[in-house]
């Protein structure tokens, strides 16, 4: 229990739902130089590594044996090991030493080495790195699509989505796994659908995984996963040799492969050694490039919590990013699974991959609410993709992802959910129902679709898997349905496969099916001006986020018919009675004829000359022509002032109460929240200013405090404030108004 | 071919589209939504060929990604093992799952039936270095 209120308050935030440790090196719990962590070392014999990392070739274990035989440029190493960490740590952030410089470099060095570099970097200067080195100089982003049901037309439709809302790759996992096969064949359909040229994958067992790829139903693989010390690799049930063989096989049949590693598998998996998260990762990111991996999804994936919960966890992804990068691997960098119950944590952590850009800013962005994401829930869901919008539109920065509006979405996922039923019709699988592709249509998530017998969609899925059917027959389905379009991408899917321009380091499609990987799309990062920038025909994508409203009709509301009870009656003077002058901006009343928060400008003076009438005494109404300023008005207006007491009133309602021989910038009240101010408290405000006019106290006029008003109205209040200022006459003197008013009291 | 040239050709889909051909043999300009519409085209047409991944293992070389050539390399060789008989040989190389004699008989069929060498290379080293660290199968 806390004694303090504070203390109180802060306990119940989301970030005290976290749980933090103290670093524990024998554990594995600790995020970077762990003592037990080797110096970096390497010795060549007769072109062989007989040392590497203080440890002797008789000494190497799998893992070591791996990189030495194929992780490390032998070309490389002797310059590489012999150069300071610190030297190449500054060549990273130096916008004169160009990527391919460090490329080289990096594929000399061991694990150890690798670290040692990082021990120089803050995070600012490691996302300094990450834009030079990420390979790609586009940057992109990866769905996942999954839902509880496996519904199928909820996956298509869902899938669609996704690819017009710009996602490169679509993945998709099973929670039956017997699924697999329609759940790729849905995501497949729905993503030639939302977007030709999306590349697509299902996460299951790796040899199911082959299968549905051999199938022609993926296109990528990702599953791949690899561990940084022996014990856990083996315990993985995979052995280097046994997962470079498994790439090689998805490479034979023409599917992309990327690896899996991340900090805190080792650990998470009991076998840490004793060494930290990154120098594990270091060694599993050369395992995966000597695999020949094209690229890598790291960035502590599933693990995310573990890093998290040490110090200096998240600035340790960030260097894993950083080290597959300048390993020349695509990298898709995390994000994905859930990372913190604390929305500014989790935002906060994402920009160290948003900003710098990497080749897939999550390695699975949840395109699905929370509960229907079968990978354990995103990090960020569909429920962020407007704010997602909103941080690339801030930054001018491509997240990969671009503003849909709502009739399009609908159409897209009406076709993928109409194009599977057209394909279960024709393949003899169960029949997918109009009120369910109805249902797919507009719903949000699972809870929102009707239930489905499962028993013989699961049959469907064994025959289908077990059957000779392949992607073609889904494709002769759809061009039999009329969904020539959707056929006809698919194919190509399959004609891209013959050709084999995806298998190249960070390859990805447009929507004309061109390849952009780190061959043709080479970042070029050299500096400011230089290396992918977001302009153009993307940056008015980006821009264009259907929430945003032209700000010409932004005040239509407070302009109305000129007020006729007010009538300018010639130049004012210096009153000479016992009064309040109310001194009115040069719009008031006739250019604009409300205040901001919808009161009517007659309204409004009938209140305060109230409030002077049941004090006793007379106003005169003053227009100020010169200024718009609420202060300016408001000193005019006491200058004016028999007593030298006067209101000031902005048209969009903003006041003052102020006093002849103040500065200004003084005044006895101000109401700078017009927003809130109400016909009673003008009245009030005509009260106190009688009051201070007969030389009486006053106890000041409460107001609401909101300080949201500002954020919710600063655009209008802005543009109401320029339509006042063009009414503004520099040369012209205050003018005396009649209003055609009696006090009712 | 010199290292620009093969940049040069890349992506083969633009650049060398007339000469690719799939593992069938089928070129690539035959394979149709109409001949796909008509039944004509089988799961081989839309494989790479050995060919094309070399041409690919090629690109990525002169770009300076030779590991990942390696791979590809090794892939070029495995498009001649069948389906069935690919799966089996990654089951093999897992852990605990073979013999040396086993694996060495897996290196010495990739080399002589399916003529990949590269591949039994590699196998051969995974049963020394299974043999050295204890991940060969126990009984």
């Amino acid at each position: 229990m806390t004694e303090s209120r504070r203390f109180a308050v802060l306990a119940q935030r989301d970030i005290n739902k976290e749980t933090f440790v103290e670093p524990w090196a024998e554990a594995g719990l600790m995020v970077t130089d762990s003592p037990y962590d080797p110096q970096p070392s390497l010795r060549l014999e007769n072109g062989q590594i007989v040392e590497m990392d203080g440890k002797q070739r008789a000494d190497f274990d799998a893992i070591d044996w791996f990189i030495a035989e194929h992780g490390l440029n032998l070309s490389a190493v002797e310059e590489a090991m012999a150069t300071p960490s610190q030297q190449v740590a500054r060549m990273l952030v130096d916008i004169n030493v160009p990527r391919e410089l460090v490329q080289r470099l990096a594929s000399g060095c061991t694990a150890a080495k690798l670290i040692d570099i990082i021990r120089h970097m803050n995070v600012l200067e490691m996302m300094m790195g990450l834009a030079k080195m990420r390979i790609r100089r586009t940057p992109a982003n990866q769905a996942h699509v999954t839902n509880w049901r496996e519904h199928p037309a909820l996956l298509a439709a869902d899938a669609a989505e996704a690819g017009l809302r710009g996602f490169a790759e679509v993945e998709t996992t099973v929670r039956v796994a017997r699924f697999a096969p329609l759940d790729a064949l849905a995501i497949l359909v729905g993503t030639q659908t939302g977007r030709g040229g999306v590349l697509t994958q299902c996460a299951v067992e790796e040899a199911l995984g082959l299968r549905l790829a051999m199938k022609g139903l993926t296109s990528y693989a990702e599953t791949l996963s690899v561990y940084g010390t022996e014990r856990v690799f083996v315990d993985g049930d995979d052995t280097p040799w046994s997962k470079a063989f498994l790439a090689s096989s998805y490479a034979s049949r023409g599917i992309k492969v990327r690896f899996t590693s991340g900090t805190g598998s080792e650990a998470l998996m009991g076998h840490a050694e004793g060494c930290s998260m990154l120098f594990l990762e270091a060694r599993c990111l050369l395992v995966a490039r000597g695999a020949g991996s094209q690229g890598v999804q790291n960035g502590s994936i599933s693990c995310i919590a573990l890093p998290e919960a040490l110090p200096g966890g998240v600035r340790v992804v960030l260097a894993e990013n950083l080290l597959a990068s300048m390993l020349g691997l695509e990298v898709a960098a995390g994000n994905d699974a859930l990372a913190s119950h604390s929305a500014i944590r989790k935002t906060a952590k994402l920009m160290l991959q948003f900003i710098p850009g990497t080749d897939f800013i999550f390695s699975g962005y949840s395109a699905v609410p929370k509960r229907d994401n079968l990978f354990g829930g995103g990090n960020f869901d569909a429920e962020d993709f407007d704010d997602y919008n909103v941080l690339q539109r801030d930054m001018q920065v491509d997240g990969g992802l671009k503003p849909v509006n709502e009739a399009d979405v609908l159409a897209i996922r009406r076709r993928a959910a109409q194009a599977i039923q057209a394909v279960y019709a024709e393949l003899g699988f169960p029949a997918i129902s109009d009120v369910e592709i109805e249902a797919a249509v507009v719903a949000h998530s699972s809870d929102d679709m009707p239930e489905r017998d499962l028993v013989p969609d699961l049959a469907a899925a064994d025959r289908f898997l077990n059957s000779n059917d392949t992607i073609l027959a889904a494709v002769k389905a759809l061009e039999k349905s009329g969904f020539t379009d959707v056929a006809n991408n698919m194919l190509e899917m399959g004609r891209q496969r013959v050709a084999g321009d995806y298998l190249q380091p960070s390859a990805i499609f447009d929507e004309n099916f061109r390849v952009k990987s780190a061959i043709n799309d080479v970042n070029d990062y050299g500096g400011p001006g230089t290396g992918y920038r977001v302009t153009g025909e993307r940056w008015q994508e980006i821009q264009k986020i259907p929430q945003m409203k032209s700000p010409r009709q932004f005040i239509d509301a407070q302009i109305g018919e000129p007020s006729g009870k007010l009538v300018e009656i010639g130049p004012a003077a210096r009153g000479e009675q016992q009064e309040v002058v109310i001194a009115v901006g040069p719009a008031f009343g006739k250019a604009m004829t409300r205040t901001i928060g919808g009161l009517e400008h007659e309204d409004v003076l009938a209140a305060m000359l109230t409030g002077i009438a049941s004090e006793g005494l007379v106003a005169r109404i003053v227009k100020v022509y010169h200024s718009s300023d609420c202060a300016a008005i408001g000193h005019v207006g006491a200058r004016l002032s028999g007593t030298g007491i006067a209101i000031g009133i902005q048209s969009r309602g903003t006041t003052v109460i102020q006093k002849r021989g103040l500065a200004p910038l003084n005044n006895l009240e101000l109401f700078p929240q017009s927003p809130s101010l109400t016909l009673e408290t003008y009245r009030a405000i005509g009260r106190n200013a009688a009051r201070y006019a007969k030389g009486q106290t006053a106890t000041p006029v409460p107001v609401k405090v909101d300080n949201g008003a500002r954020l919710r109205l600063i655009v209008k209040t802005a543009l109401l404030h320029r339509r006042e200022t063009e009414e503004v006459r520099p040369d012209q003197l205050p003018v005396e108004l009649l209003f055609d008013w009696e006090p009712n009291l | 071919m010199t290292a620009d040239a093969n940049h040069a050709k890349y992506p083969l889909m633009e650049n060398a589209a007339d000469s690719l051909q799939a593992a069938s043999g089928r070129p690539l300009s035959e394979i149709t939504l109409e001949a796909a519409a008509k039944g004509d085209l089988s799961i081989a047409d839309l494989r790479i060929s050995p060919e094309t991944l070399r041409a690919q293992a090629e690109i990525a070389r002169a770009a300076g990604y030779t590991q990942l050539a390696a791979n590809l390399t090794r892939a070029a060789e495995l498009t001649a093992v069948p389906n069935e008989e690919l799966l089996q040989m990654y089951e093999m190389l897992r852990p605990g799952r073979s013999t040396f004699e086993t694996l060495i008989g897996l290196a010495e069929k990739l080399e002589s039936v399916y003529h990949a060498p590269v591949t039994g290379r590699m196998v051969r080293e995974a049963a020394e270095v299974y043999r050295a660290r204890g991940l060969l199968r126990r009984v």
